[in-house]
């Protein structure tokens, strides 16, 4: 759960654990507020405390491991170590590699295992045991919706890693919580010009989706972009997360009348239902006298990694790729492929943006408290981390900038090259109002200090 | 009409893994008693089998290559397997194109050691404890054996091809009197049904027709009888362990290209097979098999848009449904034999 362990930690955790005895809730009362400066898990002494909470088990471990990398990688940074990465092209001047407010970083890391509950616990256990001041990481939309709820009550910022439902910063925003890594809508929107100058207007979609939060939205999504393009939607089908073989979700679409299929699957999902597509010869087949094409609207560099070949010349959208040419990626890339010997993953990206940006926002607060930070993080513009001019919504607390679509490379050079930029979807065209349908429902509410 | 045919290939798919995970398992049940709950491990070993022979094919020395640059901007490092360069390019390229049926030859001593060791080192100290017991070890084995896997091949999963002869889809239904492409079925698919074919055909005349496979079974009849007559029937049943271990292994090489090995496809069969083993009798062979097809082919047709509209979620839970009217009418299970597991 944590990797520091000290015998400042044990009191620590001990006087926790006594405190939380003490009162019928652990985030709240005076006793709490006062030990904590008015905030919790105000800084005591030289250093600051950081949670990376991460999928270590599961079957996004390897993502997981990406993140902690990339959050590893920031830690050294603002502590002043290594070469400094992207803190030389961040727009913001205020991080000098001598960690936060002067405060060394130091971090504990927790395991989601990819579940709401687990998650929920070794975020808990982070913020009352380690100390932490904010949580970040994640790779899963219900791992983090159930996070930022926790970092809500118990009053520290949520930094969400990779979680693209709507609902993140739709329905289930928070006033504590803020996401670097783009959405449903917006992939929907990226996609959906790049899908009709390849495929045409008059196209048939049949789409299988994942059933859980992250898999209505993206369906919803993506749906509504290439509706609004003229194609039709001939049916949509929920499989079980658990499901391995797509044989018999895949074998209705041969003779249904669709000349696409959209695969609204993530991670062992796509793998499989795009390998599966594969083999019932989908990339063949012609129907209406077109080819038939597969879609799938949420990439990553694993998936297409798991997807071997099959991947190839499949249309998909990024957060962001380390073959971009900005000053802010290059930075990045040498930084991270000369410590790891691989370029970074997207999720390693958002990641090691997010803890920068929070360090910044304290810097530029000149305090910890939470509602100071999001006070700095709201309605903020900034550059040079990787993704071009972006800005920190105000009203949703959701990161506005280009959106990148790819396309499974025929004949990679080597492993590193899976994927193709088939085109940078400028950040006005992804942009949506803050009471768009898609994301109603929900308010961010206002900020909680945990005092 | 097309669409019930595909469903129904798409069945006889499913229940060959079905039916192979489950024969091993009943093999294992009928010969040393055991519950194993480790068998979807050993059928993950299988396939990883295959990714390791695949990585152990692809072995490749470096050149540089100075006019192309790595992601670093360092000079490119071109990388061509040394089966190459040793048998030349076609040849090389060739077997490692067919890695995985390859893999087969290379996986059955590796799988029937694994059984050895799993039963001579651990099972065969929980003959004697409750089924429970033997759950609860096996499962905890299971458990160790896919960390083992996902710490030396990574939670992702794992591409690992078919050869590219027999990647595509084959016309079925030109076959039988439908149009052109209206109802076409992966080579692969077919090539696993016919595999599974020919390996339960195998396992069944082995024990059928050699003498070996007649005092197996005599002893899964009675094997105090058979104990008192001379026979070392431990010894019969331990090699009938390395052979269990050996179909799930080879089961899993084969299902490999299916869909992309990663280290919890074993837990993802386990509990399915396990429901297969019991609809089809504890202990019964052919009740294994018999089962495998019936849930695969049920679960395939549950699939269907039609089922679905009527009985929406109907193929997350037919499986367990029919277990449910199986057990409630027959309790024994299809092809069960009174007195197992019912002390």
């Amino acid at each position: 759960m944590s990797n520091k362990f000290t015998r400042r930690g044990v009191l620590k955790t001990g006087a926790g654990a006594g405190a939380g005895l003490a009162l019928p809730t652990i985030f709240t009362g005076n006793v709490w507020a006062a030990a904590h400066s008015g905030y919790t898990n105000a800084p005591q002494g030289s250093s600051v405390t950081l949670g990376f909470n991460v999928p270590q088990t599961g079957p996004y471990a390897d993502e997981g491991a990406d993140e902690l990398r990339a959050f590893q990688l920031a830690v050294e940074h603002l502590n002043g170590e290594g070469d400094g990465g992207m803190i030389s092209t961040f727009s913001s001047k205020t991080l000098q590699g001598n960690g936060i407010m002067g405060k060394k970083v130091e971090f504990v890391t927790g395991d989601t295992q990819t579940k709401s509950d687990a998650a929920r616990a070794s975020a808990k256990s982070m913020i009352e045991k380690d100390g932490a001041i904010m949580i970040s990481g994640g790779s899963s939309s219900g791992v983090a919706v159930a996070v930022q709820g926790l970092c809500q009550e118990a009053g520290v910022i949520f930094m969400a890693g990779l979680t693209h439902s709507n609902d993140t910063t739709g329905k289930d925003k928070k006033a504590n919580g803020f996401r670097h890594f783009f959405n449903a809508y917006m992939s929907g929107a990226a996609l959906a010009p790049v899908l009709e100058k390849l495929y045409g207007k008059d196209r048939a979609a049949y789409h299988l989706t994942a059933d859980y939060t992250w898999g209505w939205t993206q369906q919803e999504s993506i749906q509504a972009a290439t509706e609004a393009i003229g194609w039709k939607t001939i049916n949509n089908v929920l499989t079980p997360l658990a499901q391995t073989d797509f044989s018999s979700y895949i074998a209705p679409v041969l003779n249904s009348g669709a000349d696409v299929l959209v695969l609204n699957h993530y991670g062992g999902n796509m793998v499989n239902s795009l390998t599966n597509a594969v083999q019932f010869g989908l990339r063949e087949k012609q129907v209406n006298g077109k080819n038939f094409e597969i879609v799938v609207p949420l990439y990553s560099e694993l998936m297409a990694k798991g997807a071997g070949k099959n991947i190839a010349g499949i249309v998909g959208s990024q957060n962001w790729d380390w073959k971009l040419e900005d000053e802010g990626t290059k930075a990045f890339v040498q930084s991270f492929g000369t410590k790891y010997g691989f370029p970074p993953s997207q999720a390693a990206q958002t990641c090691y943006a997010q803890t920068l940006l929070y360090a910044d926002a304290v810097e530029r607060a000149k305090s910890f408290n939470p509602c100071a930070v999001a006070e700095a993080l709201e309605g903020y513009e900034f550059d040079g981390l990787g993704n071009g001019k972006t800005l920190y919504r105000a009203e949703d607390h959701q990161c506005f900038k280009d959106v990148l679509v790819v396309r499974g490379a025929e004949n990679p050079q080597d492993e590193f090259h899976l994927v193709e930029i088939v085109e940078v979807t400028p950040v006005g065209q992804v942009t949506y109002a803050p009471d768009h349908p898609m994301f109603a429902g929900g308010a961010l509410g206002s900020c909680n200090p945990g005092a | 009409m097309d669409a019930i045919i595909l469903q129904l290939l798409n069945g006889l798919d499913k229940g060959s893994a079905y039916a192979l995970i489950a024969l091993g398992l009943t093999l294992i049940f009928g010969t040393l008693g055991v519950v194993n709950f480790a068998h979807g491990a050993l059928f993950m070993i299988g396939a990883f089998c295959a990714v390791t022979l695949s990585k152990l094919f692809n072995i490749s020395y470096e050149t540089v290559d100075p006019t192309r640059k790595d992601f670093l901007g360092n000079p490119l490092k071109i990388k061509e397997p040394y089966l190459e360069h040793w048998f030349g390019h076609d040849l090389g390229a060739t077997l490692i194109d067919w890695a995985v049926p390859l893999a087969i030859l290379f996986s059955i001593p590796i799988m029937i050691a694994v059984g050895f060791i799993m039963e001579r080192g651990l099972i065969k100290h929980f003959y004697k404890r409750p089924h429970a017991d033997q759950i609860l070890v096996t499962f905890g084995l299971a458990i160790v054996l896919q960390e083992l896997i996902k710490h030396y091949y990574g939670a992702n999963p794992l591409p690992t091809p078919a050869p590219a002869a027999l990647t595509g889809s084959f016309d079925f239904g030109a076959l039988i009197g439908f149009d052109p492409n209206v109802v076409i079925y992966p080579y692969w698919r077919l090539v696993y049904f016919a595999f599974a074919a020919v390996v339960i055909g195998a396992v069944f005349a082995f024990l059928q027709f050699t003498t070996f496979g007649m005092v197996v079974r005599a002893g899964m009849a009675d094997r105090e009888t058979v104990g008192l007559l001379g026979i070392n029937i431990d010894k019969r049943f331990t090699i009938m362990f390395g052979i269990a271990a050996a179909v799930a292994g080879m089961a899993g090489v084969m299902y490999a290209p299916i869909n992309s090995p990663n280290y919890h496809m074993g837990m993802d069969f386990l509990v399915l097979s396990f429901v297969v083993v019991v609809v089809g009798g504890m202990g019964s062979l052919p009740g294994a098999v018999a089962a495998g097809f019936l849930l695969g082919i049920l679960e395939s047709f549950a699939s269907m848009n039609e089922i679905k509209s009527l009985l929406p979620g109907i193929d997350q839970i037919i499986i367990y449904l029919v277990a449910i009217i199986i057990l409630l009418t027959r309790p024994r299970g299809l092809m069960g034999r009174k007195g197992v597991m019912e002390e």
